[in-house]
């Protein structure tokens, strides 16, 4: 193609703002709206699709939008980490985009053009943010990520959403601009820059008890990765309607922060700083934490989606704590993470929605028995669990192989430990569901005849259950990248 | 010819439309002959910006007398900015006020209106302009004056005691001003400001001196709302007719500020408001006060008006907050906000009118269900807000990042804390807006509203653009604002 690599980091940015555009000129003709979105969510995986070879070679497209002040620029950079984000995003909207159509008409959900409209604006963000040359244009996206999910969290317009949205806007907006903000202009202040260089920024300008302070402002000031106490806003957020919750709080939105927080680690600050920061440990230390309580959490959750979310808690942490070990093969681990839990977890949110659009049922208590019904979707959902537990033959287990690489490479064994635990509490809150759906017969008095949701939903669910398994088999890609994130070219 | 004779017209014109403008009998002749003297005013603002961004000054002497004699205009690249955002600020104003006073003012006063405009007008540009100390009292007079008649012509009644509240308030600040006037004449025995400032400084310790100052520091502080001086404000913008409030609000405590700027820094001098009068000490504790407190007020308003207008008091806390860092970085930033704080609160007056012309009222409850039934009205105004928050990529972004770069620059890192902190307030007080907005059903049995005339939306969408490209393009705003706190400040050293 004759298509220059920085022409492509432009097309990548515009094609979701253009499908917007269309999505609106089109909102009275569903099917022409809807064959809009599925168009331009695959002209947005054709083009980062494009942009991963020149990546792969080695190259680093960039592309500079304006200088807003004196070196503030709004720039953007394709690097591994980055590419790899973007890839998972523009692999998933189309898929996500045919699941939504599904559900969206299977529960007659009203305000659809709104709904396609914002994520297709969330969708740009995702891609500006994945595709960030520094702090100021991460951050910029970062708050158009928020403003434009908040209608889609707050879909329903009753008064339980707009709560739930206050929850989400609230600790969003208030962690991001109370703590990333003076974060990234002390970064600015001590550096003069905020761009991302592989190795760092900081090395020399700063050391002791500030250094760790800083961190614990990035690390807390990115509330999309819901590092505790700053996951409260994504339970909140699984009142949005099902695709949302899949799309973007189990991908997007939640990948935006860990990666952010990994890529901050690594292109900000450096390993090497890090290691000698006091008290380091202890933010590894509440990554820990995070992951143990947020399983727990989950073991006593009833609602389906709640449990899901509690567990993506969990899971961010998993990323969070990965780049903490301050290890290069945890560093693999948790970019690796990012690719494989957003394939397992989109399954689940998928199955959960499939089973709510066709049966109406939001409990685990109410699963009995449901395999029969609903094969095709219980076997997704099988295989995203299996992921999410990290076992083989499923993509989980080869992130959390190399977390646990990186962690004895670097003696955590505090690490170690938390993470076979919450390996045994994911067995603990995903088997049951599995067993009851399978082994248990249903009960006789809530019996309500349906089958399998919508074609286009158990299309997409299959898609990614099948995803999960691929990745496990041919992991080239993802790996490959992941093993150059951070690492000074030459 | 006419270009040298344009500091003249640019105050002359509007002075004299006035009169004419109120012999006008028809009331749509009017309203365009006003909009046309407004647009007229800003080319000639525009014109005085290019023929001074260098840095260059341009001196006129009215009526041919020559200073110690007459009264001289001093034109530099500081008060063309603010002549700039002035009659900016009045070319969008004044042709959506012949729509928006429609159904706020009876027929019969539209005239007395558009005339009491063009004086405030007047008024607020000859502050700006003038070179003499005492022509400043007459001009603020005349603003004031006019601003007390344009406030009291709002629908409700309580605008008739918003109105006087301003005026007590308004007069003794005047007479303030006039006796530190009076006793800088005194003392020198001069009015013009640059043989005041020459002769000042070679005073030295002197009681009569410190009085002036502080006579003159409090006589402003009323005028631009400085906290506790503030308490005439919220009344009065929230009474005003809609266009009066945006006009008032972009403009009037700007025109006080810049007046406060120039006689700290030109006539008393660096050296006396400074280092002998400590003045940064005093302003830095008040304007961090009116940051907070104000701010957490507006949180509480149950009219929108009366929110935006305490955030006005927190704006002004920032503006002053830039003057008590005492850099070039924290004039820069004051300076900055000048601009971008008309931007952002003239463009959510300006929806907000637009709102008030639909519904009929400005309480936060009446706006229950316009995201739906005015989808272009509201989303200007969510972009307001997001300005006014501080978001990249807008206006208020910008100053903010000055206001903080001053701040670390000094090594104050807890006023780096305590704007971000207000930023967060900000994000409370806009938010509960858009919710009620958003969120909540049209009551029950009101009025169907549909969306506001594009004689009120283009006006208010033309400020609301502004705030994003200005936000984005910081060339102008940033380049005049650095020269003007250069020139205020000597250069850095």
């Amino acid at each position: 193609m004759g298509l220059q690599a920085s022409d492509l980091i432009i097309l990548a940015l515009t094609i979701p703002l253009f499908t917007g555009a269309g999505i609106l000129l089109t909102s009275r003709w569903p099917n022409i709206r809807e064959g809009v979105t599925l168009t331009g969510s695959i002209l947005l995986f054709a083009t980062v699709i494009a942009l991963l070879p020149h990546v792969l070679d080695g190259e680093r497209p960039t592309w500079e939008l304006t200088e807003i002040l004196p070196g503030l620029k709004l720039s953007f950079t394709v690097e591994p980490l980055g590419m790899m984000f973007a890839l998972v995003a523009a692999t998933l909207w189309p898929i996500n985009s045919l699941y939504s159509i599904g559900y969206m008409r299977g529960n007659k959900e009203s305000n659809q053009t709104r709904f396609y409209l914002c994520f297709a604006i969330a969708l740009s963000s995702v891609i500006g943010i994945a595709f960030s040359g520094n702090l100021l244009t991460l951050f910029v996206f970062y708050e158009v990520l928020t403003l434009s999910t908040y209608p889609l969290v707050t879909h329903a317009g009753h008064i339980k959403a707009r709560d739930a949205g206050r929850v989400y806007l609230g600790i969003l907006i208030s962690t991001s601009i109370g703590l990333l903000l003076p974060a990234i202009i002390w970064v600015w202040h001590l550096t003069g820059t905020t761009d991302f260089v592989a190795g760092g920024i900081l090395k020399g300008h700063i050391d002791g008890p500030l250094l760790t302070l800083l961190a614990a402002l990035f690390i807390f000031g990115i509330g999309k990765a819901a590092v505790m106490p700053i996951h409260k806003w994504l339970p909140a957020a699984m009142v949005a309607p099902t695709p949302v919750s899949a799309l973007l709080h189990a991908v997007a939105v939640v990948k935006a922060g860990v990666f952010s927080v990994v890529k901050v680690i690594a292109y900000i600050f450096g390993l090497e700083i890090l290691r000698d920061a006091p008290g380091i440990d202890w933010l590894l230390g509440i990554a820990c934490f995070t992951v143990v309580v947020a399983s727990f959490v989950a073991l006593q959750q009833d609602n389906l989606k709640r449990r899901l979310a509690y567990s993506t808690i969990g899971q961010l942490s998993y990323v969070v704590m990965g780049a903490l070990i301050l290890a290069p093969l945890s560093l693999i681990g948790a970019a690796l993470h990012i690719v494989a839990h957003a394939f397992g977890k989109i399954t689940l949110f998928f199955a959960a929605g499939a089973i709510y659009t066709a049966s109406k049922k939001t409990d685990v208590s109410q699963l009995n028995g449901i395999a029969k019904r609903m094969p095709w979707t219980m076997a997704a959902f099988s295989i995203g669990a299996l992921s999410m537990i990290a076992l083989p033959p499923v993509a989980g287990f080869l992130s959390k192989w190399y977390l646990l690489l990186g962690a004895s490479q670097s003696q955590q064994y505090m690490a170690m430990a938390v993470i076979v635990l919450s390996t045994l509490l994911t067995a603990g809150y995903f088997v049951p569901i599995i067993y009851a759906a399978y082994l248990k017969d249903e009960d006789a008095e809530q019996q309500r005849d349906h089958g399998e949701a919508p074609l286009p939903m158990v299309v997409a669910l299959s898609l990614t259950a099948g995803g999960t398994l691929l990745l496990f088999f041919f992991p080239e890609i993802p790996l490959e990248l992941a093993q150059s994130v951070g690492v000074v070219s030459p | 010819m006419t270009m040298e004779h344009l500091p003249a017209l640019q105050v002359v014109l509007p002075l004299l439309a006035a009169p004419l403008c109120f012999l006008i009998p028809n009331n749509r002749l009017a309203g365009l002959f006003t909009t046309l003297v407004s647009w007229i005013v800003f080319v000639f603002a525009i014109l005085l910006v290019i023929a001074t961004r260098d840095g260059s000054e341009i001196h006129y002497a009215f009526g041919g007398w020559e200073p110690p004699w007459g009264i001289e205009y001093t034109v530099d690249i500081l008060n063309s900015y603010v002549l700039l955002i002035v009659s900016g600020i009045a070319a969008v104003v004044f042709p959506y006020s012949l729509t928006s006073i429609k159904r706020e003012i009876p027929e019969s006063q539209h005239e007395l209106f558009f005339s009491s405009m063009l004086l405030c007008l007047a008024g607020l540009l000859g502050m700006t302009i003038t070179g003499d100390a005492f022509n400043l009292f007459v001009l603020l007079e005349i603003s004031s004056l006019s601003s007390y008649t344009l406030i009291s012509l709002g629908r409700d009644r309580r605008a008739l005691t918003a109105s006087f509240q301003y005026l007590i308030m308004g007069t003794i600040g005047a007479t303030f001003i006039l006796i530190g006037v009076g006793l800088l004449y005194a003392l020198t025995g001069t009015l013009n400001m640059a043989d005041l400032a020459v002769r000042i400084s070679s005073i030295g310790e002197s009681r009569t001196l410190q009085a002036a100052f502080t006579f003159i520091l409090v006589g402003f502080g009323l005028k631009l709302a400085m906290f506790p001086l503030h308490l005439w404000l919220p009344n009065a913008y929230a009474f005003a007719p809609s266009a009066v409030s945006a006009f008032l609000a972009a403009t009037a405590t700007k025109v006080a500020i810049y007046a406060l700027l120039r006689f700290l820094f030109t006539i008393f001098g660096i050296e006396f408001s400074f280092e002998a009068m400590q003045v940064h000490w005093l302003l830095m504790p008040l304007a961090v006060i009116a940051i907070l407190f104000a701010s957490l007020v507006a949180v509480f308003q149950d009219d929108i008006k009366k929110v935006l207008a305490y955030s006005s008091v927190a704006q002004i806390g920032y503006m002053l907050l830039g003057i008590s860092l005492f850099s070039v970085t924290g004039l820069t930033a004051t300076l900055l906000h000048l601009f971008n704080h008309a931007l952002i609160k003239g463009g959510l007056f300006l929806t907000l009118g637009a709102m008030a012309y639909s519904v009929g009222s400005t309480n936060i409850d009446s706006i229950k269900g316009l995201g739906k039934a005015m989808p272009l009205t509201m989303a200007a105004f969510v972009v307001g807000a997001l300005s006014l928050i501080g978001v990249p990529l807008t206006v208020g972004f910008i100053s903010k990042w000055y206001l903080i770069l001053a701040s670390l620059e000094k090594g104050y890192w807890p006023l780096t804390i305590i704007i971000l902190i207000s930023s967060l307030i900000a994000v409370m007080y806009t938010w509960r807006i858009i919710e009620k907005a958003y969120f909540q059903p049209r009551p029950e049995g009101s009025i169907d509203v549909s969306e506001a005339p594009m004689s009120l939306l283009i006006p208010a969408w033309l400020v609301i653009a502004a705030n994003i490209y200005f936000g984005v393009q910081t060339q102008l705003s940033t380049g005049l604002a650095t020269n003007a706190a250069t020139m205020l400040i000597g250069a850095p050293n």
